[in-house]
């Protein structure tokens, strides 16, 4: 408690630079890794990252220098050359991209491992941090690598609102922006280079091999709550950097937890419970409704079976036990039960000790079902031409779908009928 | 069979074109006349979306131009709109109907701009015109394969333009969108627009078609439509392949030979006469 008190007071300087750093790069990767969601590019991400490695290593061979302006030049230029290299393979060879980003990723990382280690070996007083590349290094985040985090954070997301529609378009259509005329070439550029950027500044929080997922989940779990282009940036911009408080909290209560990992971590339990729960697009909202799908049948049925019953003994007043009821129709017993619970609840039906009756609300429901039921079969016969024989079947899974919309056309093209295939009276 | 309209929507000038090193198209040359409905009329890989593709500037020619209007389409892409296949994006893009509408009034001269108000006018008198208005805020994931249809065409409606190529409209839509389409198709004639469309059911381009363009890998008619449909002419495009043309593109594409010699590759001109 005291901990999680020091922390939100922000009192420890260190606490601020790395917070805000983390939370800067997670908004920065988040948001510009929408593009690269939509524009089916999550490996492209992961290559960049990885390629961006050896860049980092020359920089440092070549100038001696840490300074997080060298650093971020070399990857920039190296996560550049990696994104044209992909480009050029697909294009230019019979490669397919997956193959090229495949090829790209581990040519750049090895020769950037290669460079690491002939670093470590060379005996460069300075050289410790560099190897922090590859896991990252939030917990050692500097006031001048905040500065950077932060001019890049904004330099992105003024980029992207000034391009939206742009970038919107390029994103689900790029060959209508060529047609266009838009400056399809230049627009690309753009969108690659603020890519490279943020990915070059969020290996610094969770190193070359968690990038990706600090690219790409964002946008996967913001998606499964909106289905608008602007709304899925901002959210999941806030998901980016509240992954990055998660993590630098977790670090700074438990010392030895490092934050890279963690920020990862709780990206994926956010999309994770994401796909999970959304309403509309969730597993277990689709769950749910299949669950009601399969409860609207059962009752219908039941509904179905106890109009049957009364119509063959010419009275919809009369009581029929389970036993009639399971005679009429192959029901669960157990799900009978289930059914008759529900309608009795709905006051669709009412019980006595010798069994159920359709209540006077139950009873234009069971006429429903069953004026949809033969109105289909009379469709199938009249309009299909399928034979009297062939068409319960359908009509037993179809009656329990039909919109009203549907049944006042039915009603319309057939012309109101009176008797159905096989003669039953069509109850209206 | 090669009738030549005067001042001509579209000229296609001795064009040859590949599609990963083997011919698709060779040497194809026609004119289209203003103001009436084209349909592009071939079987299946005879190259008709190629031949698309390289009027509007999507692919690069091996040989030959297409001028539009007269001029090259640089110079007249606003005069020009063009609806793509179907299947060629991603609708469960995060986007609304109204959205992907207002893509149509994208412009050079807007970038970084918000659209204005007579923008949105015509996106919304677009829709309204493909019956899609209730749909507007629509997500174009919930809609169906002929209600897309009807909204890439309000996009293209948007566009305001002269010329208006399609990529095979009517496949996989519902009665009420080819009815919709065909409306508005008359509609864009009586208004003096020109309708370029790829087609590939020869049972309806009678039909619906004005001009019509036989195409296999060659072109092998293009005029009015009565004077197109003659048994001989589609036996001719739809009677199989010029088997001696199709090794020739296999051993090209085997051996990555040039399609054409630098010194004749056409790749700009004004045309056959007969202009502006």
């Amino acid at each position: 408690m005291e901990k999680l008190i020091e922390f939100i007071s922000f009192s420890n300087p260190n606490v601020r630079f790395v917070t805000l750093g983390t939370m800067f790069i997670g908004m920065s990767a988040a948001t510009v890794g929408c593009f690269a969601f939509l524009r089916k590019r999550a490996l492209v991400g992961d290559a960049i990252a990885h390629a961006i490695l050896p860049g980092i290593a020359l920089a440092f061979m070549l100038t001696q220098s840490k300074s997080p302006w060298v650093l971020m030049g070399g990857a920039l230029v190296a996560g550049w050359l990696a994104m044209f290299l992909i480009e050029a393979i697909t294009k230019n060879s019979k490669l397919k991209p997956d193959t090229a980003i495949g090829l790209i990723l581990s040519v750049f990382f090895g020769l950037g491992i290669l460079m690491l280690t002939s670093i470590q070996h060379s005996g460069a007083g300075n050289q410790a941090g560099l190897d922090q590349f590859l896991f990252g290094k939030a917990a050692a985040i500097t006031p001048s690598d905040l500065k950077i985090y932060i001019a890049v954070g904004l330099v992105l997301l003024a980029l992207i609102f000034l391009f939206f529609k742009e970038f919107k378009l390029l994103s689900f259509n790029p060959d209508f922006a060529s047609i266009l005329g838009l400056p399809v070439k230049r627009l690309r550029f753009v969108l690659s280079s603020i890519t490279v950027l943020a990915i070059a500044t969020g290996i610094q929080a969770v190193g070359v091999v968690l990038m990706a997922a600090l690219l790409i989940t964002p946008a996967v779990a913001a998606r499964a709550w909106t289905s608008s282009l602007k709304i899925l940036l901002i959210i999941a911009g806030l998901f980016g950097a509240f992954s990055g408080l998660v993590g630098s909290y977790i670090s700074f209560t438990a010392p030895q937890m490092p934050t890279g990992p963690w920020i990862v971590m709780s990206l994926s339990a956010i999309a994770i419970f994401s796909i999970l729960f959304s309403p509309q697009r969730g597993l277990v909202a689709k769950i749910f409704r299949q669950r009601q799908n399969r409860q609207k049948i059962l009752t219908e049925n039941i509904l179905k079976a106890l109009y049957h019953l009364g119509e063959n003994q010419k009275s919809q007043q009369n009581y029929f036990s389970k036993k009639q009821l399971l005679n009429h129709r192959k029901f669960d017993a157990a799900e009978l039960n289930k059914g008759l619970k529900i309608l009795a609840k709905k006051l669709w039906l009412i019980e006595r000790e010798t069994g159920y009756k359709l209540s006077q609300t139950g009873l234009p429901e069971a006429q429903r079902i069953v004026r949809l039921h033969r109105l289909w079969e009379m469709y199938l016969s009249e309009r299909m031409r399928l034979k009297a024989d062939h068409i319960h079947p359908n009509a037993e899974t179809i009656e329990h779908i039909i919109s009203p919309e549907i049944e006042h056309q039915l009603l319309h093209e057939l012309d109101y009928p009176e008797l159905d295939p096989h003669q039953k009276p069509i109850p209206y | 069979m090669d009738i030549r309209p005067d001042c001509p929507a579209i000229e296609v000038h001795n064009l040859t074109a590949s599609y990963n090193r083997k011919p698709v198209l060779w040497d194809v040359d026609f004119a289209l006349p203003q103001g009436k409905l084209v349909g592009i009329v071939g079987p299946n890989g005879s190259g008709k979306t190629t031949l698309l593709r390289n009027m509007m500037g999507l692919m690069k020619p091996d040989s030959g131009y297409v001028n539009l209007f007269g001029k090259s389409l640089d110079e007249v892409r606003e005069k020009v709109s063009y609806v793509p296949q179907r299947e060629t994006v991603d609708w469960d893009f995060p986007a609304s109907v109204m959205d992907v509408v207002e893509m149509g009034r994208y412009r050079k001269g807007n970038l970084f701009k918000r659209l204005s108000k007579q923008d949105k006018i015509l996106c919304t008198e677009a829709l309204e015109k493909v019956g899609l208005l209730d749909l507007a805020k629509r997500q174009i994931s919930q809609l169906s394969g002929g209600q897309q249809q009807r909204v890439f065409l309000a996009r293209s409606l948007a566009q305001q333009a002269d010329l208006y190529l399609m990529d095979e409209p009517f496949v996989g839509v519902d009665a009420a969108t080819e009815e919709s389409i065909l409306a508005l198709l008359t509609q864009m004639k009586s208004e003096g627009k020109t309708v370029v469309i790829v087609h590939h059911d020869l049972q309806t381009a009678y039909e619906y078609f004005d001009w019509i363009v036989l195409l296999n890998t060659r072109l092998v008619a293009s005029g009015e439509k009565e004077k197109v449909f003659t048994p001989q002419l589609l036996q001719e495009a739809y009677g199989g392949r010029l088997t001696v043309l199709s090794r020739i593109g296999d051993l090209m594409a085997k051996q990555d030979f040039p399609l054409r010699e630098k010194e004749f590759k056409e790749a700009k001109g004004t045309g056959d006469g007969k202009t502006y």
